[in-house]
Order: C-alpha cells, then sequence, then structure tokens
C-alpha cells in the first residue's frame, strides 16, 4: 500500500510527462486543422505541381516548391560548409589532438551552438556578405550563399560533436589492426575510422540538416524574402520558415486563406523535419547494434 | 478592404484595452482620449503625445495601431476620440459615423520615395507608366531586366523591393502607380521592415524599390532618389523629386499624400480633447519634420486651426452634424 503524498507525486510526475505530449499533440492538431483549412480552399494539385508562390497578391498562386526549393537551397549550403569542416575537426580530435587541446579548443567550439541566431543573422548580414560581395561578383545583398555558410557554421558543432562520438564509438581493434598492416595515421583516420563510423556520421548529418531546415532568424535576416524557385546561390529566395515569419509579423487578417499559408507552409516544413529525424533515428538504430 | 482582426493588431489593441482598464477611474476619466488608426501617422502622434504628456502630466492618452480602416472601425463604434488616417474617410466609412459627426484635420504630408543603389548609373528618372510597368500584376515572370523598361538600359535582371501588402504604403503605392489599390505583381522582396528594403537596395547594384520617405532621409547615403515624371505638365513639368518644396506645392504627383487626424463631434466637445488638438495642430510641423515627414506650410495650420475652432464650436451647439472630408488631393 503506496502512502498517499507518493500517489501525488506520481500523479504529478505523470502530469508532467503527460504535459510534454499534450503539447505535441496539440501543436499537431492545430497544423492540421488550419492545413485542411487550406486545402478546402487550394487543390493539392496546385501546392504540389504550380511553381510560383504569391498568396498575398492580386495574381495568387499557391506553389510551394519556390519555399522548399529556398528552404533546401540554404540547407544544402549550410551542409557543404559543416560536413568537411565538422568531420575534419573531429578526425583531427580523436586521432590527432593531445587531451590537453582538446580541453581547451573543444568547449570554444560548443560556444558556437549557444549564439544566439539573431546575432548570427545579423553577422551575416552585415559581415559576411559585404565580405563575400568584394570577391563574387553578383552576390544580391540577400542571397541563400551568405546565410547558408553562416549556418554551416552554426551547426558545425552539432556535426563535429557527434562525428566525434561515432568516431569514438569504433572499437580499437579495428585502430590497432590498421596501424599494426603498417597504415599511417592519415590513412588509418580516412579509410578505416569515418568507414566505420559512417553510419554514425551521417546521423550527424541528418540532425544538422534538420536543424538547418527548421533555422529560422538566420534566412529571415539574411537570405531574403523573394520566393523564387532556384538553384542559383547569389540571388534573394524565401524560406518555408522566413515566409511564416514575414507572414505572421504582417497584418494578415484571421482566419483568411493568407492566413492559412502559413500552416500549410509549416505542415510541409514539420513534414519534412520529422522525415529527416525518423531517417536519423532508424540510422541510429542499425549503428547501435553494428558492433554489439 | 475591410480587416477586421490583425495578427499583431489585435494584439496592440488588448494592449492598448488593458492599459485603458488600468488607467480608468473617475478623476482621469475626462482627461482620457483615446486614439486609433495608421501607422504611417502613429510616429507623429507619438511623438506629440510625449511632448504634450511633458506640459500636460496629466493627461491619460493612449495610441493604438490599427490601420486607418481598422481605426475608422473603432471610431464608428465610438471606441476611440480620434482616428489617425492615412487616407481620407471612405463613403461607407462616412456612413458609419455620420451619426456622431467628425472633421478631418491635416497634420502633414507624406511622401513616397523610388529608391536605387548609388552604383546604379543609368536611371536617372522614371515615369509613371514605367513604374506601372514594373509593378503591376502583369509584370509578374515576365518584366524582370532593365532594358524591358527602356531599351537602352542594361541587360540585366531588375531585383524589386517594395512594402509588404499590410502597409498602408502598399495600399497607397498601389492605387497611384498601378490605378488599383492592393493589385501588384508578386515576385518582389515585400517586407513590413523598411530597414530590411533598404538594407537590400543599398547593398545590390540592380535594386530599385519603395518606401517612405523618411526612411530615404534617414538612409541617403545609401540610396539614390528617382525622380518621378507624372507626364501631366499642368503638375510641374518633367521628372520631380520628392523635397519639401515640391511636396508642399503638390507637384510630386501621385506619389505624396496628406495624412489626417479625424476627431468625433462627442469628443470635440470636451475640453481635453480640445487642448489636445490645439496642442497638435500647433506642434505638428516641427515633429512632423522630426521623424522624416513634410510638415504642412504655416498657412495650411492656419486653416486647420480655424477648422477646428469651427468644428467645436459647431459640436457643442449641435448634437447631430456631419461635416464632409475634404475631398481627397
Amino acid at each position: 500500500m503506496k502512502r498517499p503524498h507518493e500517489r501525488l507525486i506520481e500523479a504529478l510526475l505523470a502530469l508532467s510527462a503527460g504535459l510534454t505530449v499534450l503539447t505535441t499533440a496539440g501543436i499537431i492538431w492545430i497544423l492540421a486543422v488550419e492545413t485542411w483549412h487550406f486545402f478546402r480552399q487550394v487543390p493539392l494539385g496546385d501546392f504540389l505541381t504550380d511553381t510560383q508562390w504569391t498568396p498575398l497578391f492580386a495574381e495568387k498562386h499557391f506553389g510551394i516548391w519556390p519555399l522548399v526549393a529556398g528552404t533546401l537551397l540554404t540547407t544544402a549550403v549550410a551542409v557543404a560548409v559543416a560536413l568537411p569542416l565538422g568531420l575534419t575537426i573531429a578526425v583531427y580530435f580523436t586521432e590527432y589532438a593531445s587531451a590537453r587541446f582538446r580541453q581547451v579548443v573543444q568547449p570554444l567550439l560548443e560556444i558556437l551552438a549557444s549564439v544566439p541566431t539573431v546575432v548570427y543573422g545579423f553577422f551575416a548580414l552585415t559581415v559576411v556578405t559585404p565580405a563575400l560581395q568584394a570577391v563574387v561578383p553578383g552576390l544580391a545583398g540577400f542571397s541563400a550563399l551568405s546565410a547558408g555558410l553562416v549556418m554551416g557554421i552554426m551547426i558545425l558543432p552539432f556535426v563535429s560533436s557527434l562525428s566525434e562520438d561515432a568516431l569514438t564509438a569504433v572499437p580499437h581493434r579495428l585502430r590497432e589492426a590498421s596501424y599494426a598492416l603498417g597504415a599511417t595515421r592519415l590513412q588509418t583516420a580516412f579509410r578505416v575510422m569515418v568507414p566505420a563510423a559512417s553510419s554514425g556520421i551521417t546521423v550527424a548529418v541528418i540532425l544538422a540538416l534538420s536543424r538547418a531546415v527548421g533555422e529560422t532568424m538566420i534566412v529571415a535576416i539574411a537570405a531574403g524574402q523573394q520566393p523564387r524557385l532556384t538553384a542559383n546561390p547569389l540571388v534573394p529566395i524565401e524560406t518555408l520558415t522566413t515566409y511564416i515569419v514575414q507572414v505572421s509579423s504582417g497584418d494578415v487578417a484571421y482566419g483568411t486563406l493568407e492566413y492559412n499559408t502559413i500552416f500549410a507552409a509549416g505542415s510541409t516544413l514539420f513534414v519534412l523535419t520529422l522525415l529527416l529525424n525518423n531517417i536519423g533515428y532508424w540510422f541510429r538504430r542499425r549503428h547501435q547494434q553494428q558492433y554489439a | 478592404m475591410a480587416r477586421m482582426h490583425t495578427i499583431r493588431r489585435a494584439r496592440l489593441g488588448w494592449a492598448a484595452a488593458f492599459l485603458g482598464l488600468a488607467g480608468c477611474n473617475e478623476k482621469s476619466a475626462e482627461n482620457r482620449i483615446r486614439l486609433d488608426g495608421s501607422s504611417t501617422v502613429f510616429p507623429i502622434t507619438e511623438a506629440v503625445v510625449e511632448e504634450y504628456a511633458r506640459v500636460q502630466p496629466a493627461a491619460r492618452i493612449t495610441v493604438g495601431v490599427s490601420g486607418t480602416g481598422g481605426g475608422f472601425q473603432k471610431f464608428a463604434r465610438r471606441e476611440i476620440d480620434l482616428a489617425n488616417a492615412s487616407r481620407a474617410i471612405s463613403a461607407s466609412e462616412q456612413r458609419a459615423c455620420r451619426r456622431q459627426g467628425y472633421a478631418a484635420l491635416t497634420v502633414a504630408y507624406d511622401g513616397l520615395a523610388v529608391v536605387v543603389n548609388p552604383a546604379n548609373t543609368w536611371v536617372k528618372s522614371l515615369t509613371v507608366a514605367e513604374l506601372k510597368k514594373m509593378w503591376e500584376p502583369a509584370a509578374q515572370h515576365h518584366v524582370l531586366r532593365w532594358n524591358q523598361i527602356r531599351p537602352e538600359w542594361p541587360d540585366a535582371e531588375i531585383h524589386l523591393f517594395g512594402a509588404g501588402v499590410a502597409s498602408g504604403t502598399y495600399d497607397y503605392f498601389t492605387k497611384a502607380i498601378v490605378g488599383t489599390a492592393h493589385a501588384s505583381r508578386g515576385d518582389y522582396t515585400a517586407s513590413e521592415d523598411d530597414n530590411v528594403l533598404v538594407q537590400g537596395i543599398a547593398t545590390d547594384r540592380l535594386a530599385l524599390g519603395f518606401f517612405g520617405f523618411a526612411y530615404y532621409e534617414a538612409n541617403r547615403k545609401a540610396l539614390r532618389l528617382v525622380p518621378i515624371d507624372d507626364e501631366r505638365a499642368g503638375n510641374g513639368a518633367g521628372p520631380v523629386a520628392p523635397s519639401l518644396a515640391t511636396v508642399e506645392n503638390k507637384t510630386y504627383a501621385p506619389l505624396s499624400r496628406p495624412l489626417f487626424l479625424y476627431v468625433s463631434g462627442p469628443a470635440a466637445r470636451r475640453p481635453a480633447v480640445q487642448a489636445f488638438l490645439r496642442f497638435y495642430l500647433a506642434q505638428a510641423p516641427r515633429l512632423a519634420r522630426e521623424v522624416g515627414y513634410f510638415p504642412l506650410p504655416a498657412a495650411e495650420v492656419g486653416q486647420q486651426q480655424t477648422l477646428l475652432a469651427d468644428f467645436v464650436a459647431r459640436s457643442q451647439q449641435v448634437k447631430t452634424i456631419a461635416l464632409a472630408a475634404p475631398p481627397a488631393p
């Protein structure tokens, strides 16, 4: 027989766990309902096949692809920066660096993850863009390139520390066997350790991807606000997140079709990150079983 | 176009309502003045209210920002005493406000600036027809290069920046240039944040954009103003750039407009409101200039003061009167 106050505490604990579940359920519910309102007025076919996104203007188009393209473009630039750099850092830390060096440098690297994203945004707009314009002709004041580069810096700690975990998890015997066969450190690192940790590194990249897809402030400030179906990183584009910010900070009337568009964009974003997180989860499980 | 509840505005409205309630007690009721309406007029009104608080600390003035249309709706429901407006009252709004009576005071002039990047060497001026060609809905995905506007201009992309669709500036620009309010192309960088537009144009050689003159004033060095030609000789021949003189003599057309403050009949009967309005008209020219608008010429200030005095006198005699709004210029 449990004492009453223990039951009370148990109930409170269950309630706090339930609260997070309820919050998630509530978000999904609102997204679903508002998105349903949107698709009652806009056919899904238009949403998926139209190549223009101008729901606020006189000539309305509801093709989501310009926003998805903008999101993927900034994300691709970010990963193109973060993956090689992050992996190199992780290899250096696990294979080369002294313990002392790691102790000093690693926390500094982690600081990158704690810089507020609005600061990154203004850094991209006022430092990186002008610097790039001196080198890259034709770079506009807002661009996927500049925002993506800075976003790459932001997700660098994710990629490097998760890759590092993956590399550390590779059993010692592999490294020792490699050395025993006469391989150099570099060969061991990139031909044995990295391939052995590849699924863990993939998880790192996928999680970083989903972070980059949902990133809002940097792209809202530095990537532009013009939905455009393009793979050119030099011109202003608009991401899903920027669109949501733009509309919800404006004065669009509640309950109108224009208002519902932000939920359609939000659902698209939700599906994208959910997919990425699930792929990451699936990879992690495979990775955990690998050397068991 | 009537906007009932807007996301941000609803929030501001609640804040204003809350402040209103918080400050509501017997003594302050007669000193309370409720104001709402245009976000364009807001900076002037805000500046006046701040200064008024110094000379008249007892006054309790709340200023909301519901947009011109939202302001008039509250004005008709008698929820506010004064309405900021960046256009004259419409026919349907006039009907809604007829019972209580109202007067429109012109407080300042606003000009829209059309600007390009300082590194743009080709645009010396633009005609209204050329602006229309760039901005009308039909231009969407068709007019994309500078040489489509004038053949001698470079064969390079044109990057357009403009006010967001929810702003009065957008309504006004589309009405003046395209001919229909709220009709424009959709493939341009649209932002309610004028600083984003300034930043975009200042860093892009191929850019062209429009916004309120105040933001040009604050960023003169980073932008180049484009004179506009409305191709009507009677209205100043040739291209005209916005300035104090061209806005005052109304040759900077069609991109300049008067800004109004509407006062209701019941409010005009209250001494607190009368005192505030007299202060407003006297201070508006100086403060309008400070916040980046064009002040009313001294002669017009006198006219507005007379108009106010007449309206106050008539409101005290008759309970229900209707004064026609001044004709839109």
